[in-house]
């Protein structure tokens, strides 16, 4: 019973006023506004088994590749294989009851809806909602392709998506614990010579995978500025490492820490400072005044490596460039962060970069 | 029970043994102690004004008692958890600044004025609601345990993490205030949906995961808030600020952080979350689907490895903490050698439904070797399973939803260690 209900029973005018105010409710508090189409439109992008809420679109195995390659093979691998921690897409039928089951979307996943509704929420990592109906349509067909499950003609659209029929869509069963679990559990737990001994089965040590103290994110971030610090006092010793360390004094210290925060964005590819490793993307420290693709052993894209050759150094002008629009300034890239909208973005993330300067 | 003045003088004298063959640098008798004897620097001089800190951190004393992860874990700590330091904390409610966090495209930073939640499908008004008018609601106040279904899922084929923080702190609990969500679902009106039996809320987040998950309508005019406070604060953004949703008993991967919209349906979106994703694989290759439920679950938290015992023989207060998705925790039984024999420790509190409970067994501890177990009841008489039961049952490949008793092994020298016993 809303509020202006209970009022208006002891006053008229009340009443009166209430039911102009909330038109619509005939019950409730009349709070919120009615949502209109165009946003629920917006928002409501949720895509059923069967393909229900499915946008008109199609794309072929071909097209998906290209797309695959650009936007998703950073993590995934070119043929959904997975590189390092990431995701492994294709593959592992028939695994699911061994030792390491290996769960992909061809071995695992019950319907392909989810693949769309994912990868159309979700993907890329860094660029969600970016990708065209389309684009979807080509990268979830490319899925299956890497999975064997269709040829390299094959083309999925709205019209024949509901045809499609998953490996593993017989492979699941709703919740049975407290069918077969419950009642084995709910009894009297004993008390006393509960078994006639006990012996050590299994030591954690002997795996020795918990992390050191010290070993995590906290403690490095603590260190990485004292280091960084060293090293542009040793660097302004010699010769060459003056320019460093004078370009490092005279960033604004503001924009810098700016820009860290705008490097979250990158950071899921990329590291930079004290300890920083190569992970999808290279090591970023140094390299502002760097040449292009110069760490070796880093499998850089055919692109980076031809720009390389001819050149191509990242100062401030071909770094805001390429962070502008990567797959325009540099075609065949494998980064697959689709750019910074904003200006002073670009200009924070590139002093942050110089602040790391080697 | 024995006499309790007589058991702290043999312990005085046994403890002080102890700190002098450890090294320890408390005083012993006849030894006077020069903090006591010598005017100590904070006696004499002044501390900080007040306004030092016009937000405050824990004391730097406290500051290894830190959220932590496992890096090999996962691939990237945008897509990863970190872990409650359990170890190290007492009582019941968990501070937010060291509640694990989990988060499948990082935290996002979302004001209050930007936020909007959505209700549409099956309802008689899809509305959008402002933070403002989510805050003209009737509230409610309740605490709940929030577990990852994944906590302990490292342990599945034997010991693995020698913590109590990384084998048990994907977990936190925390008291909420929020609006219930049957008030907002009744305020969009539930007429259009007939039937109620068979429908579903989907729910999801605003930020680029959106995480989105099914949850049934029974569920979901129960107990599930839609929270903006959480131990009378706001919410951090590690934790869904401005507004998450709180599922009591369920899994967390349904708390969506930062809800932005709920759709009323007639079925499940069978998302990636509830599919490829919090779906546990059995011994035979099937898996089972919709295991929401957090079934009860207890650990000792102190003596553990990252809590050894240093204070030498004597009184000793084993700790920890029991929770269950079904209810109340009502009993919570230790042993100490491994599971031959149990004794029943004592609540700290008569547990909330669906919250954290600790418990204590007040001992003492002379240098023997244990290995020490916890095993939960609660109020439906479900009695936490052991390692092997739960394998017999499922196999080693369920990732989710192991809630297993743990077993540490205290040593002669206090030190802990995560083993497994037969």
């Amino acid at each position: 019973m809303s509020k202006c209900l209970e009022r208006s029973g002891v006053f008229k005018l009340t009443l009166a006023a209430c039911v102009l105010a909330t038109p619509t409710f005939a019950d409730g508090f009349g709070l919120g506004r009615t949502a209109l189409p165009e946003e629920i439109q917006a928002w409501d992008r949720d895509i059923r088994p069967g393909g229900a809420g499915l946008p008109e679109g199609r794309g072929d195995v071909y097209t998906g590749e290209e797309i695959f390659a650009d936007a998703c093979a950073a993590c995934h691998g070119d043929f959904a294989e997975g590189v390092g921690n990431w995701p492994v897409l294709a593959g592992g039928f028939d695994t699911l009851a061994d030792k390491d089951p290996v769960k992909t979307v061809g071995s695992y996943w019950p319907h392909l809806s989810t693949v769309w509704d994912y990868v159309n929420r979700s993907m890329p990592f860094g660029g969600a909602q970016t990708l065209e109906p389309d684009e979807v349509y080509a990268i979830v067909a490319y899925i299956l392709y890497s999975n064997d499950k269709v040829d390299d003609t094959f083309e999925l659209s709205h019209e024949n998506f509901a045809e499609f029929e998953m490996y593993n869509e017989g492979g699941f069963i709703v919740d049975d614990r407290a069918e077969t679990e419950y009642p084995t559990w709910r009894t009297e737990p004993c008390m006393q010579d509960c078994k006639d001994s006990v012996e050590i089965t299994m030591r954690a040590s002997v795996l020795d995978v918990t992390p050191d103290e010290g070993e995590d994110d906290a403690s490095a971030s603590q260190a990485a500025p004292a280091q960084d610090s060293t090293q542009v006092a040793a660097l302004a010793d010699g010769g060459s490492g003056a320019e460093a360390s004078v370009q490092t004094a005279a960033l604004d210290p503001a924009l810098v820490a700016e820009g860290e925060k705008v490097f979250r964005q990158c950071a899921a590819c990329h590291q930079v400072g004290a300890d920083a490793k190569n992970r999808t993307g290279p090591a970023l420290n140094g390299i502002m005044g760097a040449e292009a693709g110069r760490i070796e052993g880093f499998r850089y894209s055919k692109a980076m490596k031809a720009a390389a050759e001819d050149g191509l150094i990242w100062d401030e002008a071909s770094m805001a460039a390429f962070l502008t629009r990567p797959r325009e300034f540099m075609q065949g890239t494998r980064m697959a962060f689709s750019g910074f909208r904003k200006e002073s973005d670009i200009e924070a993330v590139i002093a942050y970069l110089k602040s790391h300067s080697e | 029970m024995s006499d309790p003045t007589k058991t702290s003088r043999r312990a005085f004298l046994r403890g002080s043994a102890a700190a002098l063959a450890g090294g320890a640098t408390a005083a012993s008798a006849g030894t006077p102690d020069p903090l006591i004897t010598e005017v100590q620097d904070w006696a004499s001089s002044l501390g900080d004004g007040v306004d030092a800190t016009p937000y405050g951190l824990p004391i730097e004393f406290e500051g290894d008692v830190v959220r932590r992860n496992v890096p090999w874990l996962t691939a990237d700590t945008i897509s990863s958890i970190n872990f409650t330091p359990i170890h190290a904390l007492d009582g019941t409610i968990t501070p937010q600044g060291c509640a694990f966090e989990r988060h499948h495209s990082g935290a996002i930073e979302l004001r209050k004025e930007d936020y909007r939640l959505m209700i549409n499908g099956l309802v008689d008004r899809p509305l959008v609601f402002t933070y403002a008018d989510l805050e003209r609601f009737p509230r409610e106040n309740h605490v709940y345990f929030c577990e990852c279904a994944a906590n302990t899922g490292m342990e599945w084929a034997g010991a693995q993490l020698n913590g109590v923080q990384f084998t048990h702190g994907m977990i936190h609990n925390m008291e909420y205030s929020g609006v219930s969500l049957r008030t907002l679902l009744e305020e969009a009106g539930l007429e259009t949906a007939g039937d109620l039996a068979d429908k579903w809320v989907f729910v999801e987040g605003a930020d680029a995961s959106s995480n989105g998950r099914s949850i049934p309508m029974e569920k979901a005019l129960d107990d599930v808030l839609v929270a903006f406070k959480a131990n009378g604060e706001a919410l951090r953004k590690e934790h869904g600020y401005p507004v998450r949703l709180v599922v009591p008993g369920w899994e967390g991967n349904m708390w969506v952080k930062w809800i932005r919209r709920i759709e009323v349906m007639d079925g499940p979106v069978e998302s990636r979350e509830e599919t490829s994703k919090y779906t546990d694989v059995l011994a035979n290759g099937v898996a089972r689907k919709w295991t929401w439920v957090m079934d009860a679950k207890s650990v000792i938290t102190s003596p553990s490895p990252q809590s050894p015992i240093k204070h030498g023989h004597g009184p000793l207060v084993i700790t920890g903490l029991a929770w269950s998705g079904h209810g109340k925790i009502t009993r919570v039984d230790v042993s100490k050698d491994g599971g031959i024999t149990w004794e029943t420790a004592r609540l700290g509190t008569q547990g909330d439904t669906k919250a954290l409970t600790r418990f204590y067994l007040d001992t003492d501890w002379n240098g023997e070797e244990w290995l020490l177990q916890a095993r939960a009841m609660d109020e439906t008489g479900y009695v936490q399973p052991t390692k092997d039961q739960l394998r017999e049952m499922r196999g080693e490949n369920s990732i989710y939803h192991n809630n297993c008793i743990q077993t540490w092994y205290v040593k002669a020298d206090g030190e802990a260690e995560n083993v497994e016993v037969s």
